[in-house]
Formats: structure tokens, C-alpha cells, sequence
């Protein structure tokens, strides 16, 4: 029986800066089951770190949660004081990263590096955090683990490193692992060694999971349940082959226009969505997705739609619905190649980082 | 419910368009809005206008001449006698040294960074254009020249060629300037070394080079320019340092002698009768201090805005 | 590897010992060490070169044999027999060196009859209390202003510590010096009546320390303390940093073991100009509170043409900071694991 973990309500997480108010997180809902693997799809900048960032109460300097609750097993994360958030995290949900290079301690051998999330939350003394560093680096599929534990992570490979940091943010057995991107940092074959040690893990340690990813073909393997997020809002949730069978949201649907295909060579990205992501401190009008949307109408561009059920289970928030577009549309938006001025645009600011990860 | 065509070619309404501006006003924009870089500039413009105006302002009569000696004002304090800052031990204007002072500081300073430009520019260039061996025993060369205390071989060059000139004014400001340049190159001919070889890898260059171009024009139309942000702002870091340096050698009681006036000099002089009268000591230890603080926040200002990294 | 390659590598003829020697972190260390001391042997000689020939160029210098100052009797012998003035210049120099490395510098003229290393032997006690004594100032509090100010950065606390940092450093030492002076020898004096002010010259282990002690180490405390922030300020951007909050550590774990032990490294290359900062500065500093030490004797050896004291308190200054920075490479490459040794 499925009992609800993490219940994020109304979210709402803005950053301060300078130039104005960007609404990362613009009314986020969603919830996690234990045991379960939720998928987070979106573009960079959508708001899926912050989202993450959020439930630990780790969002950076400028940003704050500026309204929203988050329930984990019923108390309130945003209102936990200083002591209860430490205990919270790293402990009751952790997460993992992007960039294992740049995300362990350069200085530090990898064992203490393990070894400090344990013992930081008293649940194993430093002697039995010593022993159980070296099983959970076997049990991550580190070679050598008994050498390798005095190792500095500039002598671990890639791949390695990655695990070492899954071994890091399992170490206290969270009921909940908030994973970031996990494998993009890292080679083609290597990723699939991760993600099959990922569903394993998953498998045996009932540990449900939050994975934050763009790459659908992860969410294919991985996740039971996906959400997909757009300019700081949730366009599309459902059940993963109810979304992959008939995304509602043509956003939904362009991605899943690059999952590669075993009948294709076709590269894995989101070439065929034109125009860039909109500025969250100024945002278009009406629905938020509409100047790049190829079935947009009038409505769209007036009115933000919210989310209603198009199925069992499974929500969009579209004025339009794929299942409402004609057969001919679809064949022309999927010849249409992207735009000149798009094309020179994206050349003009691909030099430009400005928008929040 | 209306279905639309789909729509591929729709304007982008929602990006903003940047305007083009070029590195030079992007630079000075960010330059003026850095008021510490702007209270530097206002110090140093005024201390240019300070020491060419001080001979007029003798001529006018508004000050004393540095060098008049009155016996019977000696050590005046602060507006006593008519002297507005006060005298020294020998009677002379405070004020009208520090104005001449000026001239010394501000020549030693900026005309050094001339002298120590094509030597760190060549040998920068040289180094980083042609690499390898030649590159090698030129950074070694650096190095061995970097391992000398900067101070103690100013002094030690003085020291010998002190006995040469012999009270010529001209002579000293000219030794002084070849002892600090002699010391203070090596900065620049290593960022210039480093800036070519980063230059040298970007592909730009290779092109330019494979379609025959001479080396001479490759330096002129990609390296310099590219090169020029942190050149001009070591040169503006080393403008302090030297007057730095002058200004302890005329403290110690070399480099420049007597009668014309340093601040350096004043200091000392100043600190002998610090009993007596401490102004004649403050006076020339503030302005010294000051004028190093605004070189130091113009440089600091130069590199915020010619940074392309800090763009905002 | 070189048969796969199929041509010779490097050190193919150095014995296996050799190479498995170096294979090791210690091996390797060990040739590091080695080969900068080496290294250091061109520098220290270029420096008596370069003082050498300078000497030479000197108007009225001994090693001018037609010239010549007003020099007793006595010292002219001395000097004859010392540096065999009538042989030629290659053999001077070579006499010279020989003398070096024996740590004989010579006579020197300004007092009659003392060789040079016996003034040196005279000087350096109070030049190394003072240096030490600042050396002490310096790590401690300028590691901690850099920290605090990182820490809090663009508050108050921050612009006040940078502000005054700022200041500190680019004051000279003889103007900090003789302010410090005027203020608490002189005014101190005046609005006291007499009853407590700071000494201004002289040595004594007592509070004719304090005024030059910190004259001494106020630039490198600021330099320190610039360096100190702006490192701290890179690692605290570091994503491991966001890794060491969501493993829930405690926040003092986060600033020891984390934020500062990747901060403090860089502050160690300091370490190097910071010493010779205190070698140049105890030059002005011991001039202005007239303190007895090495760097005073210096400047009156310049003022008064002492050649051969000129010559070996550079020399010694050179070599003193050279082996400074080689303390300080070779800490460096303890400290941090990541560095490569070959």
C-alpha cells in the first residue's frame, strides 16, 4: 500500500536579483510515493534543481521559497528549524549531484568524505562508519573498495566517482534520493553502467527516487511515474507509458521527439524545439510555452491554461491537447526544421549564461 | 475548438535585443560606475594639474619657491607665518615642496612604465611567440632576475651609480628611472608571455598563419590588441610601485638629492623634527600614501571593466 | 610501454631501481627537493654576479685600483691581500666566491678592522625577533580577516576589513611607520602629559617592540588577508560545499573541514613574499625606529659606500629568500594531494 512520502504543495521559489524577480519555481505540485521513481523532464532553466534545491533548503543566494508547503511524512520542511533541516537532510532525503568531480571534496580522501555522512547523524559510530564505507562502496560496484577508500577523488574515474557519490547519498538509507542529472557528466557507456546499478539499487533497497534529468530515455528505463516542467510550472504528469504512448502537451511531445530510436541514428537532443527558453523575469504572456509552440492559437497567447486531467492519472496544462491536433499539423510540425532567426539567435546567446539552472 | 496551422516561422517577440557595444565604451561605462576607480582618477588628475601648475603659481606669487630659505620661520606649524602647511628645518614651504614633490612622484612613476614597456613587451613577445628553447632559457632568465629582492637591488644599482651624477637632477631622475625598470619588467614580460601563448592556441591564428600572413602583422593585428586589457593595467598597477620605490630611496637619503625636493625626502627630513613639529612629517607621508591608494584603485577599477569575464 | 610504442621513452638507460624509485610519491618528492635546491644554485650565483660586477662599476670602490677613497693603511692591506687587487678581474671574482661560500664576505669600511660577518653576527638577533615576532602577527590575524570577510561577505564587516586592508597595503612602510609615530610617540605624549607613549627608536623586548612589530606586519596582514578572502570566496562557489550542506554536516565541519582546508592552501604561496616582504620591510623599518639590526646596516652601508657590506647582507638577503621559497614549494607540494610531481 503506496503511502505518500513527500507532498510538495504550491511551491513558489524566487530569486532577487539585480535585474528583477525570477520566478524559478512558479506553483510546483507534485508528491512522491515511498518505494516509488518519479521522473523530472525539462529543459536547463526550467526550475527542476531549484524544485530539488527547494525540498533540501538549499537554494543559493539570491533565492528564497517564498510560499508553498513541503511534507515529508507530514511535517512541514519549510518550517523545520535549523537543527530538525540538518537532521533532515543528508538523512531522511539526500541528493546527489550533477558533476561528481566537482561536487566531492578535492582534499579529502573519499572515506572520511562517506564516512562524515554517517557519522554526522549518529547513527553509526565512527568505527562501524569505517567498516560500512567499504560495503557500500562494494555494494556500488567500486572495485578494490578496501584500497580505494583512501583514495582522493581526482584519482577515481569518472564513472567512479559517481558511484562514490550514490554510495554517499545512500549511506544513511534516506526514505527518499533526489538525483540530478546523474549521468550526464558522464560518458555514453558509462552512463549505462549507472543507470543499471541506479534500477538495482532501487530493486533491493526500496529507496524511492526523485531523478532530475532532459534525457527521456532515462525516464523510460528508470521511473514509474514523470513529471514535466516548463518555465517554473508542471505542464504535463502522468504515468510513464501513458506519457510516452500520448503526451497531451506539445512541449511533452517534442521531447519525446528525440528519445533516440533503436531504427534511427538520431542524436539525443532537443534540436527540433525551436526558440530558447523564456526569460523568468519576464515571462511571455498567456501560456508560457506559446512562441515556440507549433500548435499554438490565439487563446494560448491571452490566457494561461491550468492543469486538467486528460487521462487516468495523468494531467496537462494546454488550451490545445495533442489528441485535438489534425493529422496533417502533425505531419507538418514534424517536417518543419527550425527557423533562420531562431538558428541566428541561438548563435548570438550561446556564449550567454544567464538564466537559473 | 479552432486548430491552428502550425506555425513555423512565428517571430520571436520575447528576446530582447542587445545592443552592440564595442569593449572600449563597454569598459569605460563600467569604469565610471566604479566610484573608487573614479575618486582614484579625480586624485591623480589633480596631482597632474598640481605639479605642472606649481612653477606658474611661484611666478604668480601665490606660493613660495621650494628651495627660499627663511631662517627665522624654520618649523612652522600649521598656517603659522603665512605658510599654509607649514616649514620645514630650513624655512621652506611646505606646501610649495609638496607641489614640486608632486613633480618627481608623478614623472618617476608614469615615465618608468615607458621605459619598462617595450622591455617587458619584447621579451614577452619573444618568449611566447616562438616557445620552446628560446621560450625556456627566457623564463629561466625571468626567474633568476625575479629571485632579486626588488628593494635591495634598487638600492644596490643606486648606491653605485649615485657617485656619477653628481647632484644633476636630470642624471638622478634617469638612474632612478633605469634602477626601478630594471626591476620591475619582469611582470610585464611574463603577462605579455602569457597572453600569446593563450592566444596562440585559439584557432583564429592558426588560419591567419597558415594563409601566410607574417608574423609581424599577426602580432600587430590579433596578438596586441587582444593583449591590451591586463598589459595597460600592470602598467597602471606598476605606476605606484615605482613611485614606491622612489619615495624609500629619497627616504633613505639616495636617489634624489637635495635641493629639489621629494616627498620622500620631506618625510625624512620631517621625521627628525617629528617632535617639533609633526606636520612636516604628515603632510608629505599622507600625499605619498594617498597618490599610491589612487593609483591602486584606478588599477583596481581598470581591471574590473577591461575583464571580459565580469560582464554583467 | 616503449616496446608497444615502439621507440625508446625517456630514461630508457636509467637502472630499474632508479625509475621504480621515482615511480613512488616519495621518490618523487625526494627528486622535487633535489632538483629546486639545485635549482637554487644559478640563482644565488647569478645575484653574487650581477652585486659583483655593480661593485666594479662603483667610482672609487678598492676594486678600482686607480681611483680609490681615502682608505687607512691598514684596511688597503687587508684588502690587497683578501682580493689580490693587482691580479685580474676573473681571479678577483673567483677569490671572491671562494670567500662566499666560506661565509667571508670581507672588511668592511665603514669600521675598521670588523669583517663583514662579524656585523652581520652583530644585527641579525634583532632582525630576526622582529621579523618573527611579525611573522606571528601576520599568519593568524591575516588568515582571519580574509576568512571573516569572506564569510560575511558584502556586509559591513566585509567592506571594513577590505577597506582598511586596502589602505594598509598601499601605504609604505616608512609612511605607516612615521604616522604611527606621530600619533603614539609624539601626540600620545602631548595629550598624556607625559605619562604613556609608545618608544619610537631603540630596541628592547619590551613595548619598544610594539610600534615596529606592527609597522613591519601591516602590509603582509593585508596582503595575506586580500588573498586569504578572495580564496575563500572561490571555494565557498564550490559545489562540493553545496554537497557537504545536503549530507546535513554540522556547520562547523563545513568552515573546518571543508571551506577552509581548500581556502588556506593557496594562503600557503604567500608564505614566500611574505618573508621577503619581511626582509625588504626590516630594510625601512629598523631605519625608522632605528633598531640595530641587518636591514639598518644596510641602508648606512649604502649611505656611506661600505662596498663589501653592501655586497654581502644582498647576497645573504637572496639567498635567505630563495631557500624561504623553497621551504614554501616544498610545503605546498604536502599540502595539497592534487599536485603532480612528474
Amino acid at each position: 500500500m503506496a503511502q505518500t512520502l513527500l507532498q510538495v504543495e504550491d511551491l513558489r521559489t524566487q530569486f532577487f536579483t539585480s535585474r528583477g524577480v525570477v520566478k524559478a519555481v512558479d506553483g510546483v505540485t507534485f508528491h512522491i510515493d515511498s518505494g516509488e521513481t518519479l521522473g523530472v523532464v525539462g529543459e536547463s532553466g526550467c526550475g527542476k534543481t531549484i524544485s530539488a534545491l527547494s525540498i533540501l533548503r538549499l537554494v543559493p543566494d539570491p533565492g528564497r521559497i517564498v510560499s508553498g508547503r513541503i511534507l515529508f511524512r507530514g511535517n512541514d520542511v519549510t518550517k523545520m528549524d535549523s537543527e530538525a533541516i540538518r537532521e533532515f537532510r543528508g538523512n531522511d532525503v539526500s541528493m546527489i549531484f550533477q558533476d561528481p568531480m566537482t561536487s566531492l571534496n578535492p582534499v579529502t580522501k573519499i572515506g572520511p568524505q562517506i564516512e562524515e555522512a554517517m557519522t554526522a547523524h549518529n547513527r553509526f559510530t565512527p568505527e562501524q562508519a569505517k567498516v560500512r564505507v567499504i560495503e557500500l562502496l562494494k555494494r556500488v560496484r567500486v572495485p578494490a573498495a578496501e584500497s580505494r577508500v583512501n583514495d582522493y577523488p581526482h584519482q577515481f574515474s569518472g564513472g567512479m566517482r559517481q558511484r562514490a557519490m550514490i554510495a554517499m547519498g545512500l549511506a544513511n538509507e534516506p526514505a527518499l534520493l533526489i538525483a540530478d542529472e546523474p549521468t550526464t557528466a558522464l560518458d555514453v557507456t558509462v552512463q549505462a553502467q549507472i543507470i543499471s546499478l541506479m534500477k538495482q539499487l532501487n530493486r533491493e533497497l526500496g529507496t524511492a527516487m526523485m531523478l532530475i534529468t532532459h534525457n527521456m530515455a532515462l525516464v523510460a528505463s528508470l521511473c514509474q511515474r514523470v513529471i514535466v516542467m516548463y518555465a517554473g510550472r508542471i505542464v504535463e504528469e502522468g504515468p510513464v507509458e501513458q506519457i510516452f504512448k500520448s503526451p497531451q502537451h506539445p512541449y511533452t511531445w517534442s521531447l519525446l521527439r528525440s528519445v533516440p530510436r533503436v531504427d534511427e541514428a538520431r542524436k539525443d537532443r532537443l534540436v527540433s524545439i525551436r526558440g530558447l527558453p523564456p526569460d523568468l523575469s519576464n515571462p511571455p504572456p498567456g501560456c508560457k510555452f506559446h512562441p515556440r509552440c507549433p500548435f499554438v492559437i490565439d487563446h494560448c497567447k491571452t490566457e494561461e491554461p491550468s492543469l486538467s486531467e486528460v487521462g487516468p492519472n495523468q494531467v496537462a496544462r494546454c488550451w490545445v491537447l495533442m489528441r485535438n491536433v489534425t493529422d496533417e499539423a502533425l505531419q507538418v510540425a514534424r517536417t518543419a526544421s527550425i527557423s533562420q532567426e531562431a538558428v541566428r539567435k541561438l548563435r548570438a546567446i550561446s556564449t550567454d549564461a544567464s538564466s537559473p539552472a | 475548438m479552432a486548430l491552428a496551422q502550425p506555425v513555423i516561422d512565428q517571430p520571436m517577440e520575447w528576446e530582447v535585443a542587445e545592443k552592440q557595444v564595442g569593449l572600449w565604451s563597454d569598459a569605460w561605462q563600467r569604469f565610471r560606475r566604479n566610484r573608487l576607480a573614479l575618486v582614484g582618477a579625480v586624485i591623480v588628475v589633480f596631482l597632474v594639474v598640481v605639479a605642472l601648475a606649481a612653477p606658474l603659481l611661484v611666478q604668480l606669487g601665490i606660493i613660495q619657491p621650494p628651495n627660499k630659505q627663511h631662517v627665522e620661520f624654520i618649523e612652522s606649524g600649521i598656517g603659522q607665518n603665512g605658510y599654509l602647511f607649514g616649514s620645514d628645518e630650513l624655512g621652506r614651504d611646505t606646501l610649495s615642496r609638496l607641489m614640486f614633490g608632486a613633480q618627481v612622484s608623478l614623472s618617476v612613476g608614469i615615465l618608468v612604465q615607458l621605459i619598462i614597456l617595450p622591455i617587458g613587451l619584447a621579451i614577452g613577445l619573444i618568449a611566447g611567440y616562438f616557445g620552446g628553447r628560446v621560450d625556456n632559457m627566457l623564463m629561466r632568465f625571468t626567474d633568476i632576475w625575479y629571485a632579486f629582492p626588488d628593494l635591495l637591488f634598487v638600492l644596490v644599482v643606486v648606491s653605485v651609480f649615485q657617485q656619477y651624477t653628481s647632484g644633476n637632477v636630470l642624471f638622478e631622475l634617469l638612474m632612478i628611472f633605469g634602477a626601478i625598470a630594471l626591476v620591475n619588467w619582469v611582470n610585464l614580460a611574463r603577462l605579455v608571455r602569457g597572453q600569446v601563448l593563450s592566444i596562440k592556441e585559439k584557432e583564429f591564428i592558426e588560419a591567419a598563419r597558415s594563409s601566410g600572413t607574417p608574423p609581424s602583422k599577426l602580432i600587430l593585428k590579433h596578438l596586441l590588441p587582444n593583449s591590451l586589457g591586463p598589459i595597460i593595467v600592470t602598467l597602471t598597477f606598476g605606476i605606484p610601485q615605482a613611485i614606491f620605490l622612489e619615495a624609500v630611496l629619497s627616504f633613505i637619503g639616495v636617489g634624489i638629492q637635495p635641493p629639489q625636493s621629494t616627498w620622500g625626502q620631506m618625510v625624512n627630513s620631517g621625521y627628525e623634527n617629528i617632535n617639533a613639529n609633526p606636520s612636516s612629517v604628515v603632510f608629505p607621508a599622507l600625499a605619498i600614501g594617498f597618490t599610491l591608494l589612487a593609483f591602486s584603485f584606478i588599477g583596481d577599477g581598470l581591471r574590473d571593466a577591461l575583464d571580459p569575464r565580469m560582464r554583467r | 610501454m616503449a616496446v608497444i610504442a615502439g621507440r625508446p621513452t625517456r630514461g630508457a638507460l636509467l637502472p630499474p631501481w632508479f625509475t621504480a624509485f621515482t615511480g613512488t610519491r616519495g621518490g618523487a618528492l625526494a627528486i622535487f627537493v633535489v632538483r629546486r635546491i639545485l635549482w637554487m644554485i644559478p640563482v644565488v650565483f647569478f645575484v653574487i654576479v650581477i652585486t659583483f660586477a655593480l661593485m666594479h662599476l662603483a667610482p672609487g670602490s678598492p676594486w678600482d685600483k686607480n681611483g680609490g677613497r681615502q682608505l687607512s693603511q691598514t684596511v688597503v692591506n687587508n684588502l690587497n691581500v683578501k682580493y689580490g687587487l693587482d691580479k685580474p678581474i676573473y681571479y678577483q671574482f673567483g677569490l671572491y666566491l671562494w670567500n662566499v661560500v666560506h661565509f667571508d664576505f670581507g672588511f668592511s669600511y665603514q669600521y675598521e678592522g670588523k669583517t663583514v660577518t662579524t656585523l652581520i653576527g652583530e644585527g641579525w638577533p634583532y632582525t630576526a625577533t622582529l621579523g618573527a615576532l611579525a611573522f606571528l602577527l601576520i599568519v593568524p590575524i591575516g588568515v582571519a580577516l580574509g576568512v571573516v570577510a569572506a564569510l560575511r561577505q558584502n556586509t559591513k564587516v566585509d567592506y571594513a576589513t577590505m577597506g582598511f586592508a586596502t589602505v594598509a597595503a598601499s601605504f609604505p612602510n616608512f609612511v605607516i611607520g612615521a604616522m604611527m609615530v606621530v600619533v603614539f610617540s609624539v601626540l600620545l605624549y602631548q595629550w598624556t602629559g607625559g605619562q604613556f607613549y609608545l618608544p619610537s627608536s631603540n630596541f628592547g623586548l619590551d613595548d619598544h617592540l610594539v610600534l615596529p612589530v606592527i609597522t613591519l606586519a601591516l602590509l603582509p596582514i593585508a596582503y595575506t588577508a586580500r588573498l586569504t578572502r578572495a580564496s575563500t570566496l572561490e571555494t565557498l562557489r564550490q559545489d562540493f560545499i553545496r554537497t557537504a550542506w545536503a549530507k546535513g554536516l554540522p556547520e562547523r565541519l563545513v568552515v573546518i573541514k571543508h571551506i577552509l582546508k581548500n581556502s588556506l592552501i593557496p594562503v600557503v604561496t604567500t608564505l614566500g613574499p611574505t618573508f621577503a616582504f619581511l626582509v625588504t620591510g626590516s630594510v625601512i623599518v629598523e631605519t625608522v625606529f632605528n633598531i640595530p639590526g641587518i636591514g639598518r646596516a644596510f641602508v648606512t652601508s649604502v649611505e656611506s659606500y661600505d662596498y663589501p657590506m653592501i655586497l654581502g647582507t644582498t647576497v645573504l638577503f637572496s639567498v635567505v629568500i630563495a631557500i624561504a621559497n623553497l621551504i614554501v614549494d616544498i610545503a605546498y607540494v604536502f599540502i595539497d594531494p592534487r599536485v603532480r610531481l612528474m
